[in-house]
């Protein structure tokens, strides 16, 4: 037994209380949806968990319905302190069932359990506490005084982090005044029902959230439903690229979070212990399902050969196996089709060159793996440098002077986040001043807070989630035009013609 | 016996120099009445992707001066409009037929809304960063930054107040522009033109087209290198269309707004990017 083999420490599923099936969750009751439902599996062992209502249309308008009536007769009349304690209310129930969800996101996502337990939950609850404190200081968003909120918010989110996506749409949207309707990911939902079940307890008046399950057609009919008045999606930049288009002209209000191919930029002068690690955090954090990964490195030439045999020896530690041991670095990933999708670009990245190391590990029999892979000798024109991979894969490319980082750096249509590793403060400050990216990680990577505003430049979608900028996303100004009525063809109805203060 | 007046050539405004279309072609600009002034230059849709192309070169530069610098830049134009009015009064009246006073008060209104943009410059940041209190031991703070090359285009009922008010809040912050000028007034932007030429705005910082929206605006729309697109003066055009051509590349889009659009903080910020920088602060 070596220093690396650890007993099996596997955290107990007997916590979890699941029903075999799942509803829909609208108007504050679990209703039969109307679509082909489908099972939940765990991505780890494909074992199913639970058979999940899917919505159709005749779904999506009774949930919009139902946030439109909680819009209009109650949430939007009360006040903000007491919307305020309803989101105390969720946080504090998150906190107490935080082993239950932290369990449930690791069996139906893959990721290991110490990061749903020690990132993804106590973010959830972060982000409610966070926002219920906005709920009755909304005169302070930024909007001036007495900003409205915008009515119904349909929300989209990813597979990547199920209950955090969910708590960064719902918080700010409800703190704000609006009402919800949210579609987890077709391949998560598990925990998002579960959160229906704390909503419930809470006592959240029927329709405010309303959560529907389902795939992508479900989430298209939802974002064009025309008695939306604003839209909330995180996902794919294609995705988010057709939500821009099919909602043109409707005046509805977008946050699009998108895609990425963030830079993480390293010089001869980084803390190179720090270095290494976040390197690693930033491409190897859950499977590198994240949009802002650091999956391009970016590394001074005289230092690479001293990074990559560090980084390595680093992968060749890292634990891949059961989401739910409590020693597991890396899980599973998320899904096969996820799988193929790593694969296929890995193979491309050999096929053009690129030289391809993958860590050592023991793949498991079932369900969907795959090992910590590095490419060296990686450059910007190769298609692991342009498109987002969404697995555990990092491309290295090298440089020589500061100028030549930031042109590599900001040669993607990306622009979600950027990573800089040097001990010179005045160069950290005017590299990022340069990087074309939302968020910038310097000396640190992958840092989330409800307070910090989170969003791209450029094709990595509009509009920032947390901090003040987040809940500004779902407000409109005092003396804001009056919202766009609800068009039947949503593409080709104009703006109604409005009058505003003008000179 | 009366002098005979040399009449100007209006020609369109790109990287700092004053060619005619490429396309060679131009068209009548006349009076209420119909009464020919000049012909304006036509623009191609050559023309404007060189403006775009000369927007996309002055970026780093004019994005990368001062708050203060740039204030003073555009600080000065008003200084300019001021010594040219009798011009802008002359065409405003020549072109929208209106009186002498009216026109006055359009250049008066123009001048003070640019005075009130170019405030902002060293501003606006304050107003729309902050640093952000996370629980751990960093330092962040999200400031805003200019979006890049915005296209305009201008209001299309107003000669000179209609395009001050769109272009000003896109340059306070850094971004460059290219504008489409109104069609059928297009005379007081070239002579805007004339000022930010001989002023401290850098060549390509504004560039202005002349010609019909209808043709232009869909080449911008598309344009990869366009980062946004402000719509105010859109409103007759397919301008959901032009939206939906945005979406390629997923540009910021302000949508039109008939008549003139109000001074607003958020005509600025609204070609911007947050961004949120953090560093570690736990070491001592």
């Amino acid at each position: 037994m070596t220093f690396l083999d650890y007993a099996p420490a596997p955290e107990s599923r007997s916590i979890l209380h699941l029903k075999k099936s799942y509803g829909l969750f609208i108007n504050g009751d679990f209703v039969d949806g109307h679509g082909t439902p489908f099972t939940t599996i765990s991505p780890a062992d494909e074992s199913p968990i639970a058979q999940i209502a899917s919505a159709n249309a005749q779904d999506v308008d009774a949930a919009v319905a139902a946030a439109r009536r909680a819009y209009e007769t109650t949430w939007s009349r009360m006040s903000g302190s007491d919307r305020g304690k309803y989101l105390f209310r969720i946080a504090r129930l998150v906190q107490e069932r935080t082993r239950e969800l932290a369990v449930a996101e690791s069996l139906d996502n893959g990721k290991p359990i110490k990061e749903s337990r020690d990132v993804d939950v106590p973010m959830v609850a972060a982000w409610f506490f966070y926002y219920a404190g906005w709920a009755d200081k909304l005169d302070y968003a930024g909007l001036g005084a007495g900003p409205r909120p915008l009515g119904v918010a349909a929300q989209v989110i990813p597979w990547n982090f199920p209950l955090m996506m969910l708590a960064w749409k719902i918080a700010p949207a409800l703190a704000a005044g609006n009402t919800v309707v949210i579609k987890p990911a077709e391949t998560t939902p598990l925990s998002a029902l579960i959160f229906a079940e704390i909503l419930q307890q809470a006592d959240l008046p029927a329709g405010v959230v309303n959560i529907i399950t389902g795939a992508g057609d479900t989430g298209s009919a939802l974002v064009n439903h025309p008695d939306v008045n604003k839209v909330a999606f995180t996902g794919s930049t294609a995705v988010g690229r057709a939500i821009a288009k099919s909602t043109a002209g409707t005046g509805k209000k977008i946050t699009l979070e998108l895609g990425g191919k963030a830079a993480n930029i390293v010089f001869d002068d980084a803390p190179m212990d720090q270095a290494i690690e976040g390197i690693v955090n930033g491409i190897f954090f859950n499977q590198g399902h994240v949009c802002c990964a650091g999956s391009r490195l970016l590394v001074q030439e005289n230092v690479h050969d001293e990074v990559i045999s560090r980084l390595k020896q680093r992968l060749s530690t890292l634990r891949m196996g059961d989401p739910l041991d409590k020693n597991t670095d890396i899980g599973a990933i998320n899904s096969r089709a996820q799988l193929e999708r790593i694969r296929t670009l890995s193979d491309v990245g050999e096929a053009e060159g690129a030289k391809r190391w993958s860590a050592q590990c023991v793949i498991p029999d079932k369900g969907f793996w795959f090992a910590p892979t590095i490419f060296t000798g990686v450059s910007t024109s190769h298609r692991i440098a342009r498109e987002e991979i969404f697995g555990p894969v990092l491309s290295v490319l090298t440089f020589r002077t500061p100028a030549e980082a930031i042109a590599k750096a900001n040669n993607t249509p990306y622009g979600l986040s950027a990573g800089i590793w040097t001990d010179k403060g005045s160069r950290i400050l005017a590299v990022a001043d340069k990087l074309k990216a939302g968020v910038v990680w310097a000396n640190t990577f992958n840092r989330f807070d409800p307070s910090s505003p989170f969003g791209g430049y450029k094709e990595s979608g509009y509009g920032r989630e947390g901090g003040r900028h987040g809940l500004a996303a779902y407000l409109q100004a005092p003396s804001a035009l009056p919202m766009v009525e609800p068009a039947a063809n949503p593409a080709r109805k104009r703006r109604n013609s409005t009058k505003g203060t003008r000179k | 016996m009366t002098r005979l007046a040399v009449p100007k050539t209006y020609k369109l405004y790109i990287g700092g120099a004053f060619p005619r279309s490429e396309s060679g072609r131009v068209y009548e600009v006349v009076t209420k009445r119909g009464a020919f002034i000049a012909n304006a230059a036509k623009g191609s849709r050559k023309d404007a992707r060189d403006a775009v192309r000369a927007a996309r070169a002055a970026v780093s530069g004019w994005a990368g001066a001062t708050g203060y610098n740039r204030g003073q830049v555009l600080y000065r134009i008003a200084e300019l409009l001021e010594g040219r009015r009798v011009q802008f009064v002359d065409e405003i009246r020549a072109g929208e037929g209106v009186s002498e006073t009216v026109a006055q008060q359009q250049v008066d209104s123009a001048i003070d809304v640019w005075v009130w943009y170019a405030g902002w410059a060293d501003k606006y940041v304050q107003v729309a960063g902050n640093t952000n209190p996370v629980a751990g031991p960093y330092f962040n703070i999200s400031t805003p930054e200019p979006t890049g090359v915005v296209a305009v285009i201008a209001p299309q009922d107003s000669s000179l107040l209609g395009l001050v008010s769109v272009l000003a809040p896109v340059l306070v912050s850094g971004n460059t522009a290219v504008v489409v000028a109104s069609e059928t007034l297009p005379l007081s932007a070239i002579s805007l033109s004339e000022i930010l030429a001989t002023s401290d705005v850098p060549a390509g910082v504004v560039n202005v087209l002349t010609g019909s929206p209808a043709e232009i605006a869909p080449w911008l729309a598309s344009h990869a290198d366009v980062n946004a697109l402000d719509l105010a003066g859109a409103e007759a055009l397919d301008w959901i269309d032009l939206q939906i051509a945005a979406a390629d590349t997923l540009k910021r889009v302000l949508p039109p707004e008939p008549g003139i659009p109000a001074p607003s903080v958020h005509r600025i910020t609204f070609f911007t990017e947050t961004k949120t920088v953090w560093h570690p602060k736990g070491l001592i």
